[in-house]
């Protein structure tokens, strides 16, 4: 083997393009579509957020159908579907394996973990967007008097802060665990187990609002409560609690752990 | 080029990569060799910044892994065929690949065509593939952004013999268009037949290393007189060594210093030549005997 025009040893790489943010929001846009497991998981938000607008008309009566109700019964149920997104999208790399081509095409592992928060954020207000669309034609066939009465600007952000923060808190356990199952499970189960233990336990009922995302939240949920300072501060240590510190553990891990 | 310059890795009191050096030139195949477990997926993996080193560092041309602004441009890896999201199509696996590298999706389907994937099997889920299906679609994706360098993994597992005919010429080709191939394999035939310059690895450590012609031949003649008791004793009294080996002797000398002894002493020579190259081969059975987990070719 010696009849080869040999390369220079050095790698010229001053005519390649570093590859853009941009470009990585798509490839994770993909990644949202391209399997039937995320494909059905995206419909099944669709059709189950329909069919709550058509069971809850159907149920209702007629000066309930206003369009503050309506979004308020999708959002509990998405709040329950839409964090299931974030974390397919971040575990399936690692119970898939393909964490090994992704982070060999692009090493730059934060950018990664940052796409997939931009396009899980996308796709929450997509659903978002779809809940208020189908709440307006229900208030708007539902006869109630004053139907858009409080859908405003206040409503509209409450609302999508509530699913935002189910979206990145999805995101942080999944960067925990990188497992669905337990990432899942553990997004579900802790506020139920919180509930039951700080029944019991009145010291826990009673800083519930501080360390409890689900009591924090509350007001968030509720279209006619005013939000005060202390709403707020319960708001921002829950969030530092379940959102911010799995998150940033999360994320340390991936960033530091053998891709193997 | 690659060049990896000391570098080990430990897990805990485990030296799993211990203190390995060694290049891969442009226009070369060069195999990395070694039973399961000696460390070759390791080095790999450091090699493209998936598992960082305990010390020591690894260039590609020059840069760092991570430095690289598009290392799929410049380097086609394959780690493990079996890392595919089973959900995906193949077809899939490598748009992804090729709209992270900015690539038209042309390139995707020129990729498939090079490892007949055919356009039904490409839009099939990858879990309904064989693992030579998966090996080639590997393959495809490593070559995707027109590397130059290539690290391959145990490129020929699961390919039957005609992918492994196929992949050999495909490889052999690369390197003689000035490509560097990195390759890994615990099968010695299978690395013997395509690489040029051979890496020798057990328990961590880099045991041999050199050209398929340096490792192959050991220093030394083999030779068979009619007069052998003469011979060896004339070769004595020059002061070279010499020992009975099957029907003849084995010397460490040169052939031509043996030959010129025979002549002097007018011995009738039947066989003279450089000794065998079986030294690869016992060297690498010696090192898979502690370590060896499934059948080593014999």
């Amino acid at each position: 083997m010696s009849t080869t025009t040999a390369e220079p040893a050095t790698l010229d790489i001053s005519g390649t393009a570093r590859i853009g943010f941009l470009r990585l929001l798509r490839v994770e846009m993909r990644k949202l579509v391209d399997t039937r497991a995320s494909r059905w998981l995206l419909i099944m938000i669709g059709v189950v957020t329909a069919a709550i607008i058509v069971i809850f008309f159907l149920v209702s009566k007629t000066n309930d159908r206003t369009f503050n109700n309506f979004t308020g019964a999708t959002g509990i149920l998405q709040s329950y579907l839409l964090p299931v997104l974030p974390i397919m999208l971040v575990t399936s790399e690692w119970s898939q394996r393909t964490a090994l081509t992704t982070f060999t095409l692009v090493p730059n592992r934060g950018k990664v973990v940052l796409a997939k928060v931009v396009v899980s954020v996308l796709a929450g207000i997509a659903a978002v967007l779809l809940a208020f669309a189908l709440a307006g034609i229900g208030a708007a066939l539902g006869g109630a008097n004053d139907a858009f009465h409080g859908a405003g600007a206040d409503w509209f952000g409450r609302f999508g802060l509530l699913e935002t923060m189910g979206i990145l808190e999805g995101l942080a356990f999944g960067l925990l665990f990188l497992n669905s199952a337990a990432a899942i499970v553990v997004y579900l189960v802790v506020p139920i187990a919180f509930s039951i233990v700080a029944n019991v336990w009145s010291a826990l009922r009673d800083a519930a609002p501080w360390i409890d995302l689900g009591t924090a939240q509350t007001p968030l949920q509720d279209p006619n409560a005013h939000i005060d300072g202390h709403d707020w501060l319960h708001l921002l240590t829950a969030t530092l609690i379940w959102i911010v510190l799995p998150f940033t553990v999360g994320l340390w891990r991936v960033l530091r752990a053998e891709v193997k | 080029m690659i060049t990896v310059d000391g570098v080990s890795k430990s897990y805990g009191g485990f030296r799993a990569v211990d203190d390995v050096s060694f290049t891969c030139l442009p226009g070369q195949v060069t195999g990395f060799l070694g039973p399961n477990g000696a460390g070759k997926s390791t080095t790999m993996r450091i090699m493209v910044g998936l598992t960082p080193p305990s010390s020591g560092r690894v260039t590609i041309g020059g840069h760092r892994y991570a430095d690289l602004p598009n290392p799929g441009r410049h380097v086609g890896v394959l780690l493990d065929a079996s890392a595919q999201h089973a959900g995906r199509t193949g077809r899939e696996v490598l748009m992804i690949g090729a709209v992270t590298m900015g690539l038209p999706t042309s390139r995707v389907d020129e990729m498939l065509e090079l490892v007949s994937l055919t356009r039904a099997e490409s839009r099939r889920r990858v879990r309904n593939y064989s693992l030579g299906m998966r090996q080639r679609l590997g393959i495809a994706h490593a070559l995707l952004g027109d590397p130059s360098i290539l690290i391959l993994d145990e490129p020929a597992n699961g390919l039957d013999p005609a992918g492994i005919h196929w992949m050999r010429g495909l490889l052999r080709e690369y390197a003689e268009r000035g490509g560097t191939v990195c390759l890994s394999s615990h099968l010695l035939h299978e690395v013997e037949r395509i690489a040029d310059e051979l890496i020798l690895i057990g328990q961590g450590r880099i045991v041999a290393q050199g050209t398929k012609q340096d490792l192959l031949q050991t220093r030394g003649a083999y030779v068979k007189a009619v007069e052998q008791e003469v011979l060896r004793d004339a070769l004595h009294r020059e002061g070279i060594s010499a020992q009975p080996s099957g029907e003849g002797l084995r010397s460490d000398a040169e052939a031509i210093q043996i030959g010129k002894v025979a002549a002097a002493h007018q011995i009738t020579l039947i066989e003279l030549r450089p000794a065998e190259g079986e030294g690869l081969e016992e060297l690498f059975l010696q090192l898979t005997g502690d370590t060896q987990r499934e059948g080593v070719p014999a």
